[in-house]
């Protein structure tokens, strides 16, 4: 599966209070958690993105709360990918969880800025800068972790072994 | 090759006589973990994808701390889907105000975490129980749903890094200050996906109350755990309260550790961590002048009986500062009351402080304390991220609750020594 979007560009420790601030978690609609996505940080997100867009951002990416939110937020605004350098640990599971595509690559991070148009193929783990030409490899997921992700999410994955 | 703690509890929770760190393996929990923020999210989920069995009705814990007592009519509702779920499933750990705490003060009191568990929580601040030897962490709430109905969950196993704590702390310095000097020391990502764990002969100078908040903000520096060996100090603390089987895990001699870091603890002032990362720390010797509109002193970092009497001590006698709004909340009732019979809460209310019921409410812009734009708090929390008490152009100081004290004494950000000077 490939996706291309164009890409909103955030530095290091982009925390999910900021992805999706407190205020707002007192609903689990995905729709309005979507309609509150970056605020603290982009207040202009909500209003330009367009589905298949691509986030891409430095260090850390999701650290601080453990809130699914977050990652539910992103998904449900249209971003078809996260690339980033790292990813905080518990934001790194909820995306796999809940089927948000996530690609670890300090290449892409660094090479790849606001507004470039982005194609990401999944299933070679190619990133393309269609911008600039370049590309890059993202880290594959380990085997176990790929189940996870073609069983459609964690609660899917179970339900099939029952 | 040796294991470390971490590596050692989970081989023994997944079965297998060794792990190494990134083997991916599947393990069983001894407490699942959800709030009233997280668990609606995880009920969902479970629901949606036709879950209906709970793995052990016993060892699931929801607690109604976030939003509550609850802060609108959409906190109301979450609540309430909460509470039928948990009455439906018969679930024994439901804890609603009245009884509630905040859930990482409240499940090491009632006896429901201990050394040797496995824990997974769906709220970052799960990682307070490797303060009593727990392999213990946090998660979302798809992991959650999936560890209430099946008790198992998958870990990638942790490298660590290994912190030896040697020397006793001076007076004003705990818990609070060692880790947020050491989360200055290796940055909020320093310890990304590892487990820190905890050693050296400094361990005995430090209560079961330091040990918590050290461990709690393990998250603060990336970490997966933050764990200590079990001694005396947790044994005592465990003995007549934890419920479950007490078993101690220690890390084998010849444990390999990413890195080593050598903390003195006498050598360590008061700290304080200024927006909008707990990783930009300084000593209160170098905080220059910074005036304060409020000072917050609780939550699951540092609302423990220790922190309220430190904060006493600081606050007995005195007012606060015209200008500065003090709010203090004991972390559970059971703590509440300990407060009231020794005093201090009359000591609180007597010096200007609003003393509230347990909530995690401020410490994550929630609700009761809410900065306005351009408002600065000294909070014994454990994030000072952009918005993280308000607005986005609102800043969290991080400090202990000495310094919060002092501070809401003199309206700008201070140590306990300047309050308290000539009095000892």
């Amino acid at each position: 599966m490939k996706v291309q979007g164009k890409v909103f560009k955030y530095g290091s420790n982009v925390d999910t209070d900021v992805i999706i601030p407190a205020r707002f978690l007192n609903t689990t609609s995905e729709k309005e958690l979507a309609s509150h996505c970056m605020v603290d940080i982009d207040p202009s997100f909500t209003e330009k993105v367009q589905a298949g867009d691509i986030i891409v951002a430095e260090d850390n990416f999701g650290c601080g709360s453990s809130r699914e939110h977050a990652p539910i937020a992103i998904k449900a605004s249209g971003i078809s990918c996260v690339i980033a350098s790292t990813f905080a640990r518990i934001f790194y599971r909820n995306a796999i969880n809940i089927g948000l595509p996530i690609v670890e690559s300090p290449q892409a991070a660094a090479n790849i800025s606001a507004g470039d148009s982005v194609e990401v193929d999944f299933e070679t783990g190619k990133i393309t800068n269609l911008s600039t030409g370049a590309s890059f490899t993202g880290q594959p997921f380990p085997p176990f972790i790929e189940s996870i992700i073609q069983a459609g999410g964690l609660l899917n994955k179970i339900k099939n072994i029952k | 090759m040796g294991m470390t703690m971490s590596q050692k509890i989970l081989a023994k929770k997944a079965g297998l006589a060794s792990v190494a760190a990134g083997q991916l393996i599947e393990a069983n929990l001894d407490m699942v973990l959800a709030n009233d923020i997280t668990a609606p999210v995880a009920i969902k989920e479970y629901k949606k994808a036709g879950l209906d069995s709970i793995f052990d009705k016993s060892k699931v814990a929801l607690v109604m701390d976030h939003f509550t007592p609850n802060k609108d009519i959409k906190a109301a509702e979450q609540c309430k889907y909460v509470r039928e779920f948990a009455c439906n499933k018969e679930i024994k750990n439901f804890f609603d105000v009245g009884e509630m705490g905040i859930e990482h003060a409240l499940l090491p009191e009632q006896g429901l975490v201990g050394a040797g568990d496995l824990v997974i929580g769906a709220d970052s601040h799960t990682c307070t129980y490797g303060a009593l030897g727990a392999f213990s962490t946090g998660v979302g709430s798809t992991d959650m749903a999936a560890g209430m109905a099946t008790g198992k969950c998958w870990f990638k196993v942790p490298a660590a890094i290994k912190f030896v704590l040697i020397g006793k702390p001076a007076k004003y310095i705990g818990g609070k200050d060692i880790i947020l000097h050491i989360i200055g020391l290796i940055g909020v990502d320093g310890a990304l996906y590892k487990s820190m764990e905890f050693a050296g002969d400094g361990l005995a100078y430090l209560s079961i109350d330091d040990r918590l908040t050290i461990a709690n903000m393990a998250i603060e520096a990336g970490a997966k755990n933050g764990i200590f060996p079990v001694d005396k100090v947790t044994l005592d603390y465990l003995e007549g309260r934890y419920k479950g089987k007490i078993e101690i895990f220690e890390a084998d001699a010849d444990a390999e550790y990413d890195s080593t870091y050598t903390i003195d603890l006498a050598s360590l002032r008061p700290t304080v961590a200024f927006p909008h990362l707990p990783e930009n720390t300084h000593t209160i010797d170098e905080v220059g002048e910074i005036k304060i509109h409020q000072s917050v002193i609780g939550s699951c970092t540092n609302g423990r009986i220790s922190d309220l009497r430190q904060a006493a001590e600081v606050l007995k006698g005195k007012k606060v500062a015209k200008g500065v709004r003090t709010i203090i909340f004991p972390a559970t009732q059971e703590i509440y009351l300990q407060a009231l019979k020794e005093g201090l809460l009359e000591i609180f209310v007597k010096a200007g402080a609003a003393v509230s019921t347990p909530t995690c409410g401020p410490c994550l812009g929630g609700h009761m304390g809410i900065l306005a734009q351009g408002e600065r708090a000294v909070a014994t929390t454990n994030r000072n991220f952009v918005g993280r008490m308000g607005h986005t152009e609102s800043e969290v100081y991080l400090a202990s609750p000495y310094v919060a004290a002092a501070s809401a004494v003199l309206g700008r950000l201070a140590g306990p020594e300047e309050v308290l000077k000539g009095e000892a």
